[in-house]
């Protein structure tokens, strides 16, 4: 009975002292992006769709953001479904990461998104940082969250963290975000198609009747 | 008396474990020791909230109470009485069906791997591998040779 006891303690104390340490280590690995300059490698976004599509839409995008986040997990799937599959949309996507206090892990969310894009998992990386938006709200350290993410996706976490430690593709997001500044980008999600600014509403329904009605008014001018 | 020992002590390591997960998701700790980045996954799924609470609470309250029925079972007072053995066998069937159910999520719906979840599964199934023959041999009538 005693070394029941004994027993008990030991545990209690094992477990007290883990419990402890792990609340002292607590911010011990940031999950921060250096502010670095915008690196131009030609590369204009991650896009979906059929290259011959008469249209294209572009979409700067801040993961961080939950109207984002709400578009994405809403109204994309639809938009998917009958503009893109179709093939009359090609949908692009350009990191926008807004530099407000508020969202802290933004830029980070962007290198995650491309660094699982480097090995070809773009899209299901960006589908599970909207469908897990649950992390934008927390104010935790996302780092081991979205690398779970990351091996979710399909990609090689070796690979992944070395991506991530090295902030390779920094300066395409500092670039993307320059130009969406250019072409006059202040809020996330912003949408062109065709290269002009979308006036419509972020629903499935005004994208498909906008886009409809520019492939109309192209087939009528043939 | 010897298995509310193996359960109390079994409880008591799951208590600390649920507690983490607890901690982890009220935002006590900024990240989870995981090894990979799995825990985090589970736990931010949407599976990681039952009626608005954490599932780790469950593990919590769960695990408390197993380790406070053995407690009470080993006092002199209780040690005879058979009630605290079918108390902790029908806790570790509830607690072994749901952490199946968790489990059964994090492989075919989450499709990730909380380590610390997969610890507490070990842990509460070692309790119900305890818990339900004892409570089965408790209930056999005793033959005086």
């Amino acid at each position: 009975m005693k070394r029941f006891y004994v027993l008990l303690v030991a545990i209690a104390v094992v477990g007290g002292a883990f419990l402890y340490l792990a609340g002292k280590s607590k911010g011990g690995s940031l999950s921060a992006v250096s502010d670095v300059p915008p690196a131009n490698d030609g590369f204009k976004g991650y896009t979906l769709g059929a290259d011959s599509a008469p249209v294209e839409v572009v979409e700067y995008v801040d993961y961080e953001c939950p109207i984002c986040a709400m578009f994405a997990t809403v109204q994309f799937p639809t938009i998917q479904e009958q503009l893109i599959t179709t093939g009359k949309v090609r949908w692009r996507i350009r990191d926008y990461p807004l530099r407000i206090p508020q969202h802290p892990n933004s830029r980070y969310a962007a290198l995650a998104a491309q660094c699982a894009g480097e090995q070809g998992k773009f899209w299901p990386m960006a589908d599970s940082l909207f469908n897990h938006h649950d992390w934008a709200m927390t104010g935790k350290d996302v780092s081991g969250l979205f690398r779970g993410f990351a091996q979710g996706a399909g990609a090689d976490p070796v690979k992944y963290d070395a991506c991530i430690q090295t902030q390779k593709y920094a300066g395409r997001i500092a670039a993307s975000y320059q130009e969406g500044e250019q072409v006059g980008v202040n809020g996330t999600p912003t949408f062109f198609v065709n290269g002009r600014a979308y006036p419509g509403r972020a629903t499935s329904d005004g994208f498909k009747a906008y886009v409809d009605s520019l492939i109309a008014h192209r087939t009528t001018r043939r | 008396m010897r298995h509310r020992q193996v359960i109390a002590v079994l409880a008591l390591a799951g208590l600390f474990v649920a507690l983490y997960l607890y901690l982890y998701k009220i935002g006590v700790y900024g990240e989870l020791k995981c090894g990979s980045g799995g825990c985090e996954v589970v736990q931010a799924s949407p599976y990681a909230m039952v009626l608005g609470q954490p599932v780790a609470l469950y593990g919590v309250l769960g695990y408390a109470a197993l380790f406070a029925v053995c407690m009470v079972g080993l006092h002199p007072r209780f040690a005879a009485q058979r009630w605290p053995t079918t108390a902790l066998a029908v806790l570790a069937t509830l607690g072994f069906a749901f952490t199946a159910y968790l489990t059964g999520l994090e492989a075919f719906v989450i499709h990730a791997w909380c380590r610390w979840c997969l610890g507490s599964a070990a842990i509460i199934t070692l309790i119900w591998f305890v818990a339900l023959p004892a409570a089965l041999r408790s209930r056999r009538p005793r033959t005086e040779s």
